[in-house]
């Protein structure tokens, strides 16, 4: 399975991903947290049948896979490509996913809510990943009644989520506001905003990679057309800063820049033990330097592909085996390395 | 609802109290209600006490638990205090039931309680036909006022069609 997350896209020098997600109930059952077994497995056959039984081209390489049915190593792998939520891959519940070959869709059945259906798109095209939502929306919603009230909109089994049922969201790298301290700006003037900005691997940004979620917090009294454009402009503005500081600081200091850059490169390449943390760290200074044109040889394919595999679950998958967390830190640096040579020599500087 | 007292924490408990021959009512958290509960004179309220309709007061505050704070959906068994405590609905249903209560929650939460976006086709179809079926209802009016029998019994059977479609 290859990712979207492996392709490049619009604004792919700060914008890694674009993904919208819809919640939606089917009109006759409870919300998942209060249905039985019974009707848990009637939800999910509904569901699974009206996507599976389609000849629709937008359906067709799309499989279904049993939460219960993968192991714990595969549940987790699908939580950091962030295709499912920590909830449902310990879910205790008769829920599932249908996923398509390129993993550009994923829809999780009985989550909170009986759907969440999820479109991910490479780079900047939060607008795509709606017209696909949008029109998979509209032929699930032949098949099947959602939970429909002229006054709320879709309902939701959190309130949250109520009216349009949807969060927008784009994954970007921001290492030169996070450098210069203006990331706080950023992230106060996004809550005016009703824009939620979370980083992606927890709360310290340095460990995560300086990698940001950024979405709509509101659902409710707005079109989704409106929650879009919105969340598209404001990421739009946090791109520009992003490359006027990244710049600025290129220009106040070049050597120092590089060697940053190149010095982080050396022990990314050369690791022969190594952590998420540090590597997820480390990632960030190479991407910034491919990014800014620094770093010659190696494409941000690579660096797509290799920020998946440093994480633990997906490391395992790999390897196919279970490894303890000293051996992964040991595999984790053989991938890394093989990654890199496979893409070419990286250029280690003039 | 939140307390009007403390505006922090969601009014569950219904507060009357007589101040000078006058019924005061409020909603209030739990908590704040056992506070007020204390002190029965009715200072917290800005009311002024020193004066003669003390015997009123001494009736002293009685409660009731918010009506819907007591019912619990017959669809999924959620009542309005499981509500609070998980923070998440049980059914389509629980909308319906506890929608008064929700909305302060929806108005802090979105800004807004009325749904702008995106109408499943056969929700939009009907909201359509029942626009259809209401101004053939004025011409059939009409029609009946000009005695105009004939075709005010072709619009009936038009508007009947129509109430059939929608059923569906
Ligand atoms: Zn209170
Ligand atoms: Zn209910």
């Amino acid at each position: 399975m290859k990712g979207t997350v492996n392709e490049k896209g619009p604004e792919s020098d700060v914008v890694i991903s674009s993904r919208v997600r819809l919640a939606r109930n089917l009109k006759d059952y409870p919300f998942p947290f209060k249905m039985n077994k019974e009707q848990q497995n009637e939800v999910l056959n509904i569901i699974k049948d009206s996507v599976l039984n389609d000849n629709d081209p937008l359906l067709k390489d799309i499989k279904y896979y049993g939460i219960s049915s993968l192991n714990p190593v595969e549940r987790q792998a699908l939580v950091e490509k962030h295709l499912i939520s920590r909830e449902l891959a310990e879910s205790q519940k008769e829920s599932g996913i249908l996923l398509s070959s390129g993993e550009k869709v994923c829809i999780m059945i009985n989550e909170e809510d009986h759907l969440r259906l999820q479109c991910i798109f490479p780079g900047m095209q939060i607008d795509k990943a709606w017209d696909l939502c949008n029109s998979m929306d509209s032929m699930l919603e032949k098949k099947v009644k959602f939970a429909f009230d002229d006054h709320y909109g879709y309902l939701t089994c959190c309130p949250t989520n109520l009216g349009t049922g949807i969060r927008a969201s784009a994954m970007i790298h921001l290492p030169a506001l996070v450098m210069t301290g203006y990331i706080k700006g950023v992230l106060d003037a996004c809550g005016k905003l009703g824009v939620a900005v979370r980083g992606r691997y927890g709360e310290n940004s340095e460990a995560s990679g300086n990698i940001f979620q950024i979405s709509n917090q509101m659902t409710l009294g707005l079109t989704e057309e409106e929650i879009i454009t919105h969340i598209t402009n404001v990421t739009f503005q946090i791109i520009e800063q992003e490359r006027a500081l990244r710049n600025e600081l290129y220009k106040q200091n070049p050597i120092r820049f590089e060697d940053k850059v190149f010095r982080s490169l050396g022990v990314f390449s050369n690791a022969r033990t190594i952590s998420t943390e540090e590597s997820l760290k480390l990632l960030s200074d190479v991407r910034l330097g491919v990014d800014m044109g620094i770093i010659k040889n190696i494409s941000m394919d690579t660096l797509n592909e290799i920020m998946l595999l440093i994480q633990p679950a997906n490391l395992q998958k790999y390897a196919r085996k279970l490894l303890n967390p000293a051996e992964r830190d040991v595999m984790r640096a053989e991938v890394i390395r093989l990654k890199l040579s496979q893409n070419g020599q990286p250029t280690k500087g003039d | 609802m939140l307390c009007q007292f403390c505006q922090k924490r969601i009014a569950t408990v219904h507060f009357t109290q007589v101040v000078n021959g006058n019924k005061v009512e409020m909603y209030l958290c739990e908590q704040c209600a056992k506070e007020k509960g204390q002190f029965s004179f009715g200072s917290p309220f800005g009311f002024n006490d020193f004066f003669p309709a003390i015997m009123e007061l001494n009736q002293g505050p009685s409660y009731s638990a918010v009506k819907s704070n007591v019912q619990v959906c017959e669809k999924c068994g959620m009542s309005y205090e499981e509500f609070q405590r998980v923070g998440k609905l049980g059914c389509s249903n629980c909308y319906t039931l506890f929608g008064e209560l929700l909305k302060p929650l929806l108005k802090r939460l979105h800004g807004n309680t009325q749904h702008s976006g995106k109408v499943p086709e056969n929700v939009s179809r009907n909201i359509n036909t029942s626009k259809e079926i209401e101004a053939l209802q004025e011409l059939l009016n009409k029609a009946v006022q000009r005695e105009e029998y004939e075709k005010a019994a072709e619009i009936r059977d038009k508007i009947r069609a129509l109430e059939r479609d929608k059923g569906k």
